[in-house]
């Protein structure tokens, strides 16, 4: 697990292709590849150039308003930024545990999350890409194609994704912006006509989304090569587990297994994450590079989500993805599933035991009744995790005795999976830009390889007229020799101008 | 199905946008707005909604509707804002989660096999969109201008007749 083309002997005199920002691939992301004039690849990065600044957002503000507030973060999981904070402020708080009503209501609000972001990422983000081919042309190569071409696979994908807002909308009390998960507990229980809604739609959810895990399944096996090797590289793998080692994406504690699948740490506290992981930081990228202190820099980074999730446990408490996992790990003939595309494949398993989970929560009385806070001794720090839909996320918060919040620290699933998302874009370029002229189906290949791992670089921020797509073409000697820019709607232009930026590399 | 459990209310006006990213919150700040002057026997015909990205799922709160109108912070257009008619178009909008507005009448064609309903864009001018921003003087002066255009557009849609911008 080597960096090998991350830095160039030297840059100075290599051609460079920018693809900039990462299309569909939320905020702004670049990726530069430094191409010698033979065409070969001296150095692949994935750069986040947009700073963030989330935890000076957060510090300063009274902690009851934080799981709000980080709601704001994310327009596609503001869900899960919503539970982890209420997470860690119930420790701080001594609402340890909450109620059972507290817990069935977040839980349910969870698996709603999960169901309706992995609906969306697979169907409108990915399935472009995975029905038509990499190299299949733009103009169909988007949800609209989609739905042209599979009506039936595109109207499961929305009505999937329309069940998992309608579970937020129930527990969190409105469609965005919810308040539902409050520190110490809820504040509002499920009721009886809205659960008898939910359950009378259950059926039909749950085999669709057992028609999408057979889909992702299929499209492997028709493409096994393609999918084995497209993007591939061996990583550690990092995840919550249940106690008992079963699949838990709620709560549970840290455990790593390495690339050859043994466990190198187990039942790890979410409150001690810091004795398991540090971030550093390099110069070329506002987002840190999260590692196993232990191991260091070089090996200790792992891969976090659905991929490292479903091979993590030792089980999913759930029959049909439990059937579904057991497949997928015969997959790896005895070995860890390494490939990027098989994310796709895990997330859809996760869809489908997401609404197996919905279903064992619908039927529990406690989402009906019951307390729904309760308090304790008060602490000054707390730490919240949960497995967000594109993995684990950690909320870490401190607060004084005024109740403001005087220190934040956020790891997203992004962070996370930089280094991961590094290593896919060197592997994609390694296999298929040598040797190639640029195009923009070889340049979609690269955003691929990112969107199998996460569409969501930065959180919800957009406006019309935002977002273009960029692609510069440099010869060694810092001439431009092309460059195509998309714009949001798709329009592509080829604008004139030297644009080549050292400091960008 | 999920969207058949009530009748949709005619008039559809749904905003979308981040309340903590400047200028970006002027989609849901308008529609708060108008949800405030619309709260008497009017709004029996119209449904307010909010959201932080035009989505896929939004093309089942299309259905039924009479009219729409759609509401973003915009970029590219002039101050104070601009009132365009999106048409269903399969364009690629793949550059984020968010769907055009053309996109996502494409999309609502395409799987509900019906013409999408009369859709207006009300697109406000915006000029800074960081996180924890508030709004700029210029996008307050937009919004301003723009909520008296669409009060006045949603006055004629609960009387079925168009009004122009």
């Amino acid at each position: 697990m080597s960096f090998d083309l991350e830095t160039a002997a030297n840059p100075k005199g290599l051609r460079r292709v920018a693809i900039d920002p990462v299309s569909r691939v939320e905020g702004h992301g670049k990726v530069t590849l430094l191409l010698d004039d033979d065409n070969q690849v001296q150095q692949a990065r994935l750069h986040i150039v947009e700073f963030r600044g989330f935890e000076k957002f957060i510090e300063g503000r009274p902690y009851w308003e934080v799981p709000v507030m980080v709601q704001r973060l994310c327009g596609i999981c503001p869900v899960s930024h919503h539970l982890a904070a209420s997470k860690a402020f119930d420790r701080i708080i001594g609402a340890m545990p909450i109620t059972a009503s507290a817990e069935a209501v977040r839980r349910l609000m969870h698996y709603g999350q999960m169901l309706q972001s992995h609906a969306l990422h697979f169907f409108h983000l990915s399935s472009p890409d995975l029905l038509f081919g990499f190299d299949s042309p733009v103009a169909q190569r988007n949800i609209v194609g989609v739905v042209q071409a599979n009506p039936e696979v595109a109207k499961k994908g929305i009505l999937l994704r329309k069940f998992g807002q309608e579970i937020i909308r129930i527990t969190s009390g409105k469609r965005v912006h919810g308040t539902g998960a409050v520190p110490g507990g809820i504040n509002k229980l499920v009721t009886a006509a809205e659960r008898d809604a939910l359950k009378n739609e259950l059926p039909l959810m749950l085999q669709w989304a057992q028609d999408s895990v057979d889909l992702a399944k299929q499209l492997h096996a028709q493409s096994e090569a393609l999918y084995n090797q497209f993007g591939s590289f061996r990583s550690n793998l990092l995840s919550l587990v249940r106690s008992d080692g079963a699949m838990d994406l709620y709560d549970g504690v840290l455990r790593v297994r390495d690339a050859n699948g043994m466990i190198l740490f187990d039942g790890v506290s979410d409150q001690n994450y810091l004795e398991l992981i540090e971030e550093e930081v390099r110069s070329w990228s506002y987002m840190k590079f999260p590692h196993l202190k232990s191991l260091g820099r070089e090996l200790g980074w792992y891969r976090v989500g659905p991929l490292a999730r479903v091979q993590n446990c030792d089980f999913i408490p759930s029959p049909l993805a439990e059937a579904e996992r057991q497949e997928f790990v015969a997959w790896g003939k005895g070995g860890l599933v390494h490939a990027s595309l098989a994310y796709h494949w895990a997330r859809m398993i996760e869809m489908l035991h997401s609404v197996e989970v919905i279903g064992q929560l619908l039927d529990d009385p406690a989402l009906l009744s019951g307390d729904l806070l309760t308090s304790g001794n008060r602490l000054r720090s707390g730490v919240g995790i949960i497995e967000a839909p594109r993995g684990t996320l950690i909320h870490d918060y401190d607060v004084g005795d005024d109740d403001l919040v005087t220190r934040c620290n956020l790891i997203v699933s992004t962070t996370h999976n930089n280094q991961a998302m590094n290593e896919a874009v060197r592997s994609v370029a390694r296999d298929y830009l040598n040797g190639h002229e640029i195009t923009e189906g070889l340049l979609n290949h690269i955003e691929v390889a990112i969107r199998a791992y996460d569409p969501c670089l930065s959180c919800a921020t957009h406006a019309l007229g935002q977002m273009p797509l960029d692609v510069v073409l440099l010869s060694s000697d810092g001439s431009v020799l092309d460059r195509v820019q998309k714009s949001s709607a798709g329009g592509l232009s080829r604008p004139t101008g030297n644009f080549f930026n050292e400091n960008a590399l | 199905m999920l969207q058949a459990h009530k009748t949709p209310l005619p008039v559809l006006v749904l905003g979308w946008g981040n309340l903590s990213r400047g200028d970006d919150a002027l989609g849901p700040l308008c529609v708060a707005a108008l949800q405030g002057q619309f709260r008497d026997a009017l709004s029996n015909s119209i449904e307010f909604l909010d959201d932080y990205q035009l989505q896929v799922e939004h093309t089942l709160d299309l259905l039924g509707r009479r009219q729409v109108l759609l509401i973003d912070a915009c970029l590219d257009c002039a101050a104070p804002f601009e009132v365009r008619q999106p048409q269903p178009y399969p364009d690629h909008s793949y550059t984020s989660h968010a769907l055009t507005p053309s996109a996502l009448l494409q999309v609502f064609s395409d799987v509900h096999g019906q013409v999408a309903p009369a859709t207006t864009m009300l697109a406000i001018r915006g000029e800074s969109f960081e996180l924890g921003q508030a709004m700029s003087p210029a996008a307050q002066t937009n919004l301003a201008a723009a909520l008296i255009w669409a009060k006045a557009w949603l006055e004629s849609a609960i009387l079925q007749e168009p009004v122009s911008a």
